[in-house]
This record gives structure tokens, sequence and C-alpha cells, in this order.
């Protein structure tokens, strides 16, 4: 994408300068420090975009998300919702916020409340919406189980989630998400529960809605070979930064920063030759979010890094290419 | 194959049903396959289709509610089957084969030092000292990629994957020739996984062990597999050299599978199965993957032979 300005116009979603720090408290009360989980982190996203934010657990990814849901109240910075400000908002129009952004939680059996039925739990947000007649909220809960690839819907909508199987649960958590119309959904890790065979046809149904309503879309996940089938951009996160963020393709086939390089060398596809060879990993784990390292937060474990730089000054984005920035001091 | 001195397991016509209100859970139903020494299968397969039930009933950890546990399993020439309980534990369970559990890492006593922990089975089924079990340890925290002074932290003081290498270390420190690793990768991120797969191939070399590893990933599977078995629905419908199998495996079942692998490295459009596995409880009497099929034919509805195919074997009629 192009660099459209800081003001956020034409972004759906504009994120700037976020901060989103944790007190730690000793005790239970004196301040003790902060985890520092989002630690400086600006995109945009424009309409009916997708991206992927790629990182390892610990990273802040489910922190940004939360703050992006209106879960975290930011530290510092700002998020942009369609020219609001999130930090403004109160009571009603924090609501209808929150009916603009659909979540896909991760683990589908844990999202879906056990003892109720498909039915009720696609009827409660429009209930909390104030849709009042009940054929209303029929038809449209069958439209969108309709959408989600549910049918005959009325097969479905008595049963309970342990009777359905972790694809269709996770098809009930994608109609929950899709049924308030959102302009945004933001899906955490939505198929690392799943079966390998189930996984892709997940993935191809939120494309496919993703599509056909002009959905952005936030796609979290650890998963880099599922990125390519669903998302037009790729962020790399690690220890409370985006180190970088390029297309898909351009990032897939020319991975800058040395940590991208490492999660691709990582990645394997099936093949038997794999046995024969060891793997590049870099040394050691990703740096507490309480005290990062000076300077850069990778350089500890980079075998690139250039001392009395790199372990100094925290590397600002560099754009080598167009659209393509990495917060690395190799490309300045 | 014919080389009996190298054979390390051979498991034939393996059963393990469990008993419920709905009826006999066929979990295990007939499995046969051999392992070499020095060499890895792998076990595929997806949620539900019995894999973990394999595990436990190799190492005859078996649950109260069993209907019927039968088969033959022969470790290094020796029918363990045959042995009580209390002999099995003695001198198989540990000393012959251990287990890594699924999220073993987890597992660990958060109230002993993990030296302490991974000393224990070497004194209780070596029959060795306090000390000799601790420097049994300490070497198998080398082989691990664990630091020396780890051995007196306790289990919160370590990262996901040290815990994992440390659950890894306590399965070795009795030198068994068999280690079942039960999906050792799964609750870690990919460097991580990286990490430890790399440890495995590290330790295959060094110590000449063999594994079992029971999976659901694919790709990750194919870093240590020198055999591929796939599983479905209790049974293996396809077993053969991972050299083989990879670029092109048989059954219908093991090529859609391979087929809904997202890839980094190609750009071919993932496929996905529809529809689900039998329920164990009420199989079908011919092929059980027949229903999801795309080659189903008239003979599906009678159960398949298991094919040889050049040194392969598959479970389909459309190889005969």
């Amino acid at each position: 994408m192009e660099e459209n300005g800081k003001s956020g116009q034409g972004a759906l979603l504009s994120i700037n300068d976020l901060h989103v720090w944790y007190e730690l408290r000793r005790f239970g009360f004196g301040h003790a420090g902060y985890v520092k989980a989002v630690d400086g982190v600006s995109f945009e996203m424009a309409p009916g975009e997708t991206v992927a934010v790629v990182g390892e657990s610990g990273c802040g990814k489910s922190s940004l998300m939360k703050t992006i849901l209106g879960l975290n109240i930011p530290t510092k910075g700002d998020v942009i919702f369609d020219g609001k400000n999130l930090s403004n908002l109160k009571g009603h129009e924090l609501r209808a916020y929150r009916f603009e952004v659909g979540y896909v939680q991760q683990d589908p059996y844990g999202a879906l409340p056990p003892f109720m039925s498909v039915q009720k739990i696609l009827e409660e947000p429009l209930l909390i919406s104030g849709v009042k007649s009940k054929d209303e909220r029929l038809s449209r809960i069958r439209k969108v189980m309709d959408e989600v690839k549910m049918y005959p819907a009325d097969d479905f909508l008595p049963k309970f989630p342990h009777m359905l199987s972790g694809g269709q649960q996770q098809r009930v958590v994608i109609a929950r998400a899709m049924l308030r119309e959102p302009k945004l959904i933001v899906a955490d890790e939505p198929v690392s529960m799943l079966d390998a065979s189930v996984r892709v046809e997940i993935l191809k149904l939120m494309h496919a809605l993703q599509t056909e309503h002009h959905l952005s879309v936030i796609y979290i996940t650890h998963d880099l070979s599922t990125v390519k089938y669903f998302s037009a951009r790729i962020f790399v996160m690690y220890a409370g930064n985006l180190v970088e963020k390029a297309a898909t393709r351009r990032l897939l086939e020319n991975p800058l920063h040395p940590y991208t390089h490492a999660l691709l060398a990582a990645t394997s596809d099936p093949d038997a030759r794999n046995a024969d060879t060891f793997k590049e990993v870099p040394p050691g784990e990703p740096p507490s979010l309480v005290n990062p390292p000076p300077g850069c937060r990778f350089h500890p474990r980079c075998a690139q890094a250039i001392a009395g730089l790199c372990d100094e000054k925290e590397p600002p984005d560099f754009e080598p290419e167009p659209g393509h920035q990495v917060s690395c001091w190799l490309y300045q | 194959m014919n080389t009996s001195s190298q054979r390390l397991l051979h498991v034939e016509n393996l059963v393990l049903h469990f008993k419920t209100a709905h009826g006999a859970v066929q979990a295990v139903d007939g499995v046969n396959f051999d392992l070499d020494v020095n060499r890895a299968v792998v076990i595929l397969g997806e949620s539900g289709c019995g894999k973990s039930s394999l595990a436990k009933a190799i190492l005859r950890l078996l649950p109260r509610n069993v209907e019927r546990y039968s088969g033959e399993v022969y470790l290094q020439g020796q029918d363990v089957m045959a042995l009580d309980e209390e002999e099995f534990r003695h001198n198989v369970r540990w000393a012959g084969m251990s287990l890594v559990p699924q999220a073993a890492m987890n597992a660990l006593n958060p109230v002993l030092r993990v030296g302490d922990q991974v000393a224990e089975p070497a004194m209780i089924h070596l029959g060795v000292t306090k000390s000799q079990a601790l420097g049994q340890a300490k070497r198998m925290f080398q082989h691990v990629g664990v630091p020396e002074d780890f051995l007196d932290r306790y289990p919160f003081e370590l990262s996901g994957g040290m815990r994992q290498r440390v659950a890894l270390a306590m399965a070795l420190v009795t030198s068994p020739s068999l280690v079942v690793l039960d999906e050792p990768t799964s609750a870690l991120d990919l460097l991580t996984q990286a990490n430890i797969m790399n440890v495995l191939k590290r330790i295959k070399h060094e110590l000449g062990t063999s594994f079992i590893l029971i999976t659901h990933d694919i790709a990750t599977s194919s870093e240590l597999a020198d055999e591929v078995a796939i599983m479905y629905a209790g049974q293996i419908v396809e077993v053969g050299d991972a050299k083989d199998f990879f670029p092109a495996p048989l059954h219908p079942y093991s090529k859609m599978l391979m087929d809904s692998v997202p890839r980094l490295r190609s750009d071919a459009d993932p496929i996905f199965i529809t529809g689900q596995p039998p329920s164990l409880v009420n199989l079908p009497t011919g092929c059980r993957f027949a229903d999801r099929c795309p080659f189903r034919f008239g003979k599906c509805d009678e159960e398949p032979p298991m094919i040889e195919k050049g040194g392969r074997k598959v479970k389909c009629w459309l190889h005969v």
C-alpha cells in the first residue's frame, strides 16, 4: 500500500504510535515496572484490505488485537477507526463500534458457551443490538448460517456446541462475528486448533466472505504457510514492535529482517529431504517485555548485528523498496 | 526389512477398544507395523483417529474402561504382551521404551528441581544411586541442549522450549532403545519447534535411539521421518518409507491429506476433505474412508486388505 499520509484519510483503521503497557505491582501495590506488550506500533488499513500479523507467543500480537477490539486501553497513541478515535468513544458509541468489529477466536469450543444452543448463541448479539422481532432475528441468523455454509440451518440451530465438529464450531464463531455486518474482522489464529483437512476449508470460507462483503481482516497467526492464501500484506511482530511490513508476495520472496528470515527458515514444507539437514535457528529466546534490550530488540540473537549500532540505537523504519518497510540497521 | 537382527519393534494386529455408554470405541483396531533400530516412524492422523491410543496401547498405559486389548508387540524380539504388569513395568516401560506424553512440558512437578525429576526414572528402573542418576541426567541435558546448571532449577524458571527438552531428557535418561513422542511440538512456537526437531535429529544420530512420532502436523513430521504411517479411524491405511511417501502418497486419504497442507514454497492451491471421519463406535463394514473418497467403487463396500506395493503397504482396493 502507498503511504497515504498520516491523517488516516481513506483508511478504515489507522494505528498511530500505539503503546500498550501493563503495570507490574509488587505485593499488590507499589510500582515495579511495565510489561511493554505493544511498544510503538503504527500502520494503516484500507477498507477491504487483509493483513496478517505474524509473530510468536508473547510478542504482543494479542495485546495489539485486544486494543483494536476496544478491550484494552492504549497507554499512548491512537487507534482511529473510520475517522473516530477509539479512546474518545464512550457508552453507546463504544457499543456501536464493537458492532462494527467482529472477532473470531482461536479456540472455537472455548469461545462458544456450552449451555447455549447455536440458535441462542447467534440470537444474543441481535438481542443486545436491539433487534426486537423474533422473525427478523431468525431470518438474519438463517442468512448468516447460509453464508458460512451450514445448511440446512434448521438442523444446526437446536444443537449445542459439543455436538458439532471443530470445523462446524468455528463456522458458528464466524457466523456470530458476521451477524452485525462488521467492517473489520479480527481473526486470532482461527485455524490453529483445527485438523489439517478442515483448516483450508475455513480459510477459504473466510476468504470468500471477505471478498463478498469487502471486509477488512486482521489475521493473527504464527503460521507463515497459510498467510499467502489469505492476506495481501504481512506485518512481522517481535517483542512489541512491527519489524517488517510488506506485501505478502514481496515478503515471502524477498524477506529483509533477520527475524523474518529465521521464521521462514523454520517453516517446514512436507518433504522427506528435511530429515537430512538441521534447521538454522537463532540462539536464545525472545526478550522480556519488562526490560527489553536496548537498541534493536532482536540484536542479542542476530548473527548480523552491528556492534555499537544495533545494541545502542533503536532502528527506525527504513524503506529499501516502495511499500516494504523494515526496522533494521542493515537497510539504512 | 528382513534382517530380524535390526528389527526393534514388531506390532501385529494390535487392538484397543474402550467401553463407553454408547458402545465400544474402537480406537485402535488391528494395527500392524515394524520399526528397525535407529529409525523413526511418524504416525500421522487427524484428531480422533486413535493415534494417541496407539501410543498407550504400545506402552500398555491403559485407562480403566478397556473393553478389549489384544495383539502382539515384540520389542527386540521379546514378546512383551506375554509379560505380566509387574514384569512389564520393571523391564520394558522406561528401560526398554519410554513415552513423552502430550503437553509433557506442563506435566513436570512444580515443587521439585528438574534435575531430580529427570534422575528419578534412572534410580527406579536402572537401580543406580542418586549421584549416578544425576550424572546420567547431566549427560542427557547435554544431548538435549539444556545448560548443566538448569539441573537445580524449578520448572517455572524455564521457558516452554526448555521444559520440553527436560521432558525429553527424562524419557532418555534410562537409555531406552525406543522413545514414543506424542505431539512433541504442538504447543510450541515456530522457532522452538524447529529447535526441538533439531534436538531429536541429533539424538537419533548420537544415541541411536528409535522414535515413534505421533502427530497431526505433516510438515513438521517430515523433519524426523524415516517412515510414515497414516492412521484413519483406528487403522493404519498406508505405511512406507518417507522418501517414497512424501513425493507420491498412495492411499486416496493420504493424497488428500498431503494436498490439504498449505505450503510456503509452492503455489499449489490446497484442497480440503469434505465430510467427517466415521464414529469409532459405529464403523462401516467396508473401507472406512469410502464415504469421503472420490474414487469409491463397488469393491469398497468390502474391507480392503493391506496390499504390498514395492516395499510400501496400502489398504485400498485401487492398488490391488
